[in-house]
């Protein structure tokens, strides 16, 4: 396992931001806390995960891609099976799970339906938001047949559980040449009236797919319009946003707010400019499976900390 | 109006395999196989389009590692570009109110012919910070 600190390059020495970003890539998950805005690593994954949760845990997965076959990950469906086997195995259970993203690699009916078989197995309530991959389907209507039942848009909502709102954002349509991911006018006027009258001291997390926030826009990687949502949860005590899309572990803290992305459960991608494309990684078999898995978010009502847990398939 | 029709999806199922000399040898003697079939009245029309299909050299951008190369193309009216995709990532090809392709997935391909003079801009409509340009003269 390796995490490094950097802060943002392209404010090089600009303290306004308090910018904390934390990578870790390869190997054994990490707990996080956070205090006063800075992240802290309590331990290895598997202690922390002995210990007791307090308070709501959901989980996290992300960027299945049911159909993938290619040289990064033969067997996409497998690996998400596995991440699920995981889930069940957690003795505490969950209160529900939340998927950014991605559940097909290319929007066919049966790499949903295959999508559906192995994740209803968790045998917990899902909350989708879409990934690009979600919505290539010709007439663009199976993801919303199977999930969009009660959403707004192109399938945005908001529910609440365990004192928490949640937030599912939609980032990846109409998005402009030369762009990144993309909210839209409607979407965000329906955020801020969503959020409108909701006490200053609720806990909100809000998750899409395409990172709100801005990790690497020469990959695409980031939110045209994210900095206007940000605005909406600036006066909220506590703001987690969880993404996927980018296949890998990062986590930035920013004043109130909590940054994170998953892993995939299907194949790796490359840290930032470290490759020619954000295309899937080729790694040795015995290393994929520390690459790809799940994230366990644990809420401790009337305490400070956030733990965010992230699970490879294979330590 | 014949001889564009007749041209045009020679031209286009050509694209969709690949470019490949024999493909090119094929879809020629097809093109000339119909021009026997439907030689009559418009036989000066045929014989105009197979003379401009030997002079409009078709032309391939290829997608690898997320990008177009070439990003900037200049074609002459007439020409056929054929995208190919080389990633193991879906990609497309929108031309806001011109163009739009079906997701090419691994090795997909897709082909437009050029008719019209003009700057032609274009995107991958998933990942949009793909982009290219074919000018047409």
């Amino acid at each position: 396992m390796s995490h490094h600190d950097h802060h943002d390059d392209e404010n090089p020495g600009v303290s306004r931001r308090r910018v904390l970003e934390c990578m870790t890539w390869a190997g054994t998950g990490v707990l996080w806390t956070v205090t006063g805005g800075v992240p802290r690593s309590l331990g290895l994954v598997d202690s922390a995960a002995a210990a007791e949760p307090a308070g709501m845990t959901f989980l996290q997965i992300s960027d299945s891609h049911v159909g993938f076959d290619k040289p990064a990950n033969p067997n996409a469906l497998g690996t998400l099976e596995e991440a699920i086997n995981k889930v069940k195995a957690i003795p505490t259970k969950p209160s529900f799970m939340i998927h950014t993203g991605d559940i097909t690699h290319l929007s066919k009916a049966a790499e949903f339906d295959n999508a559906e078989r192995i994740i209803s197995q968790a045998k917990l309530d899902v909350h989708y938001v879409p990934g690009e991959h979600d919505f290539i389907d010709e007439e663009v209507k199976l993801y919303k047949e199977r999930y969009g039942k009660g959403t707004k848009g192109a399938g945005w909502y908001s529910f609440d559980a365990g004192g928490v709102h949640f937030v599912g954002l939609v980032n990846v349509v109409d998005l402009k040449a030369g762009g990144l991911g993309n909210l839209g006018n409607e979407q965000l006027e329906w955020l801020e009236d969503d959020l409108k009258g909701k006490s200053k001291s609720t806990p909100v997390v809000l998750f899409a797919h395409i990172p709100l926030w801005t990790v690497y826009p020469q990959w695409g990687w980031g939110t045209e319009d994210g900095a206007r949502a940000l605005e909406y949860v600036k006066g909220f005590g506590s703001v987690t946003v969880l993404n996927g899309h980018i296949h890998q572990v990062m986590q930035k803290v920013e004043g109130n707010v909590t940054f994170h992305t998953a892993r995939s459960t299907a194949f790796p991608q490359p840290v930032p400019g470290t490759a020619p494309s954000p295309g899937p990684m080729k790694v040795e078999d015995a290393k994929l499976r520390g690459l790809l898995g799940v994230a366990t978010i644990n809420f401790k009502q009337n305490n400070q900390p956030l733990a965010i847990i992230d699970t490879p398939l294979q330590g | 109006m014949i001889s564009a029709t007749l041209r045009s999806p020679g031209i286009r199922r050509l694209g969709i395999r690949s470019l490949g000399i024999r493909s090119l040898g094929l879809a020629i003697a097809a093109a000339m196989l119909l021009h026997v079939n439907f030689a009559s009245a418009e036989d000066a029309k045929v014989e105009n389009t197979n003379v401009e299909t030997a002079k409009v050299e078709d032309t391939k951008v290829m997608i690898d590692n997320f990008t177009f190369e070439p990003a900037q193309l200049t074609v002459k009216v007439g020409t056929t570009v054929t995208w190919t995709n080389r990633d193991d990532i879906p990609h497309t090809i929108v031309s806001a109110g011109k163009f739009r392709s079906k997701t090419m997935d691994t090795d997909g391909t897709f082909s437009f012919t050029f008719t019209t003079a003009g700057e032609y801009k274009y995107f991958c409509s998933l990942h949009p910070h793909m982009t290219g340009t074919v000018k047409v003269e």
